[in-house]
């Protein structure tokens, strides 16, 4: 008996149904034609330069993330349900960021402290009152999806300020296409290639009243040093639109205006992938040099629709993230369909407590972190490492929250000797805009590459996979 | 189309431009020192003078070795126009430009940084150096015909255009002066026919050997050669072809804007005041005050259009 849900193989070997054509495909593979398959996709990945910055490193270092050949396979009942759960939370989200910007019921009902909005960081008070176009607040949503089990799925984590990774599900999908065609005549793999498509159209439907005609879109990118500056640039050219940094803007007449060979011309929607902080020097971080002055005025003024409003961070805060049931049921009426991962806060002493009592045990995460950094998982931490970790939490219990370790399903990624299982996770995009939520099937497969690691994050050494959800 | 995104491909393709300028100075060198009896620290001090690059050499080093001369041309990081370093700042603004490439354009701009990188991540010895400064014309060559056959003729394709041609009217113009003043005084008179390889190089410089043949036959002579690298219409590295293709475009970008600003009058005037004559009149002239005066008017020139079309803030 596995220890893990493996998603491919049940206990005594035998495929699964989902990967029943892939585990075929695969035995009747030759190994060293995989081998130079899998050498080729990362030559394709290299030329076409789909690589990231790693921060901290010297400005040229590009690094590939790794790319494994086996797809990931998910069955239509299975997306199925997962949809509908990913689409009910979207919705709260949505609804708890315009009451929190607006009457706060949630807090009069008592239902979230008002000190974790009030004193949380990702609160903008310059948003008080304003209500973007459609009202819709984050026009892109990333869940982060585990999975533990045949039905149990758990949100790990919700992205609702600017999450990345789009451009990895689609590349990896081309780049599939393109090694094993005949793999996709023999199964019927739904289609993710309309999202740059559905992407613009969600933004242009939420153009402020002032856009004449055909809105005008653009993405905000901090510039080609940025992580994720491959995607800035892969969304905007197969969108259509401009992309732009803030030294190509700037307020004119009211409206924010690029730069362009024949003069200053109105941006409508502007895809922002500069964080809250950076976004208008005059507004907040006075240091910024990646933003527009006066952006915000504009914004509040209705002059231009920023995607996603800036403070959305209030709803995926680590902090507000054991609060979701609550969220979900509090706007939706409805029980959640997707589970959250027990939580304890530890601003709170008595789970503090529990919390430094049973550290082996237990994954640790900043309240405010990303990316995978500054995160304690215990059950393979070292007991210097958890040693070091106790004089952190207890010098600031308020910075951190802790959850027990998942067993996080795996799924077989090809080694050197063959298939062998590794851990996997799910960022599937959702896309919301007064039309309604549309989520692309599938997603994008983080795999943590090394034997026996949780930690999928490709700055901590994690590769992806095609993610399929097969058709009805 | 965003003024940042002009300049980018302005920039993209004046440093490709220069760097298979450069890689081509070097194999002349290169060949002159090694036909050279005597002295080829001199013809090292002229390939780093056609450069640019002389003074910040002597920085670094204190005296012109052919080692170091190779080395801070092709590779040296702290050349900023060495061969690397502007196959380096292609790709930076390719990347920064990247929506307004194709794929094939991007493609081969990448890959020749990719390929350039590897193979100068040493020293190149002299035996290599001859395959290394082949793959920058290979790699030139591709970028530019992934240019010509896959992007629109709109404006992005104008200002890669005149990107090309700012740069390589400044590098004709260049070789010419440093090579022509170092050989002149060697040569009885500009019109005397000339039994020297050394004049060969200047034609070599600009890849121009065989095109000089057709036109003028086997005889060389400083006048035809400065005719042929300034006046004439049908070679693609002269300045006169460089300054009507530079006409050219910004007349394109004219139409299509509906406007145009001082630079594209400036690239008639420039036209006009440099090449509308005939070669007895620029040696009359002085060919260095010719060359001099030529280039600054082509760099004020370059810097109107960055300012035109809204290149920087």
């Amino acid at each position: 008996m596995n220890e893990y849900f493996d998603e491919m193989f049940e206990g005594d070997g035998s495929l699964r149904g989902p990967f029943e054509e892939i585990g075929r495909w695969f035995n009747a593979e030759d190994a060293s034609r995989l081998r130079s398959k899998q050498r080729e996709a990362e030559e394709v990945f290299r030329l076409t330069g789909i690589t990231f910055n790693v921060y901290g490193k010297a400005e040229a270092e590009e690094r590939l993330i790794p790319f494994d050949i086996v797809p990931r396979v998910i069955s239509a009942r299975e997306w199925q349900r997962l949809e509908r759960g990913i689409e009910q939370r979207v919705r709260a989200i949505n609804a708890f960021l315009h009451d929190i910007y607006h009457r706060q019921e949630i807090v009069r009902a008592g239902r979230v402290p008002a000190a974790m909005i009030a004193e949380n960081v990702a609160f903008l008070p310059q948003m008080l009152g304003v209500s973007p176009p459609g009202q819709v607040y984050t026009h892109i949503v990333g869940i982060d999806l585990v999975r533990t089990g045949p039905d149990e799925f758990y949100v790990l984590e919700d992205n609702a300020r600017t999450p990345s990774g789009v451009s990895y599900m689609l590349e990896n999908r081309e780049t599939m296409l393109k090694m094993f065609p005949e793999l996709f005549s023999a199964t019927n793999v739904r289609n993710v290639s309309d999202y740059p498509r559905n992407l613009r159209r969600s933004l242009a439907a939420c153009a402020p009243n002032c856009a004449e005609g055909e809105p005008t879109v653009a993405v905000l990118t901090p510039g080609i040093y940025n992580s994720a500056y491959y995607e800035h640039a892969f969304l905007a050219d197969q969108m259509a639109v401009e992309l732009v940094e803030g030294h190509d803007l700037r307020v004119v007449d009211g409206r924010v205006c690029m730069r362009t060979t024949r003069g200053y011309r109105p941006i409508d929607v502007l895809y922002r992938r500069v964080d809250d902080d950076f976004l208008d020097p005059l507004n907040f971080n006075p240091d910024s040099a990646l933003g527009v002055p006066g952006i915000l005025d504009v914004y509040r003024a209705g002059g231009i629709t920023i995607a996603n409003a800036p403070g959305t961070g209030i709803a995926d805060d680590k902090a507000i993230y054991s609060y979701m049931p609550e969220i979900v049921e509090f706007y939706t009426g409805e029980k959640p369909l997707l589970k959250n991962v027990p939580t304890w806060k530890c601003s709170d002493p008595e789970a503090l407590s529990y919390v430094l009592d049973n550290l082996s045990e237990l994954v640790v995460k900043e309240v405010h972190g990303s990316g995978g950094y500054g995160m304690l998982i215990g059950p393979t931490a070292s007991k210097k490492e958890i040693a070091a970790f106790r004089d952190k939490l207890k010098s600031r219990p308020a910075n951190y929250i802790a959850q027990p370790t998942l067993s996080l399903s795996t799924v077989p990624i090809f080694t050197r000797s063959g298939l062998a299982p590794r851990h996997v996770d799910l960022r599937p995009f959702v896309l919301v805009s007064p039309d309604g939520i549309k989520i692309t099937p599938g997603g994008l497969t983080r795999v943590a590459l090394k034997k026996g690691s949780l930690v999928v994050n490709s700055s901590q050494g994690g590769g992806t996979k095609d993610t399929w959800v097969l058709e009805d | 189309m965003l003024g940042k995104t002009a300049g980018g491909l302005f920039w993209m393709s004046r440093y490709l431009e220069r760097a298979e300028n450069t890689a081509r100075l070097l194999e002349t060198g290169q060949r002159m020192a090694l036909t050279r009896t005597q002295n080829s620290v001199e013809e090292w001090g002229s390939v780093l003078k056609t450069a640019g690059v002389l003074d910040e050499y002597l920085t670094k080093y204190e005296e012109v070795t052919r080692d170091n001369a190779v080395d801070w041309v092709l590779r040296d990081a702290d050349n900023s126009s060495s061969v690397k370093s502007v196959i380096k700042q292609a790709r930076v603004n390719a990347r920064l430009v990247r929506t307004a490439l194709t794929h094939d354009v991007w493609n081969a701009v990448n890959a020749t940084w990719m390929k350039i990188d590897a193979a100068t991540k040493r020293r190149v010895n002299e035996r290599d150096l001859p395959g290394i400064l082949e793959l920058v014309r290979q790699q030139a060559a591709l970028v530019r015909g992934a240019t010509l056959g896959t992007m629109l003729r709109n404006d992005m394709f104008d200002f890669t255009r005149i990107g090309t041609f700012v740069e390589r009217a400044d590098n004709t113009g260049r070789i010419l002066d440093v090579k022509y003043y170092v050989l002149l005084p060697t040569a009885f008179a500009v019109g005397s026919s000339l039994d020297n390889i050394q004049w060969e190089s200047i034609l070599r410089s600009v890849g121009a050997g065989g095109g000089y043949r057709i036109t003028h036959g086997q005889k060389t002579t400083p006048s035809d050669i400065a005719q042929f690298l300034i006046l004439d219409q049908r070679m693609p590295r002269s300045l006169h072809f460089c300054c009507r293709k530079l006409q050219e475009n910004l007349s394109y970008l004219k139409k299509d804007y509906g406007f145009s600003g001082p630079s594209c009058e400036a690239s008639t005037a420039l036209y006009e005041k440099y090449l509308d004559q005939p070669i007895a009149d620029i040696f009359d002239f002085g060919l260095h005050e010719y060359i001099q005066d030529f280039l600054n008017d082509l760099s004020s020139l370059s810097r109107q259009i960055e300012i035109d079309y809204r290149f920087y803030e």
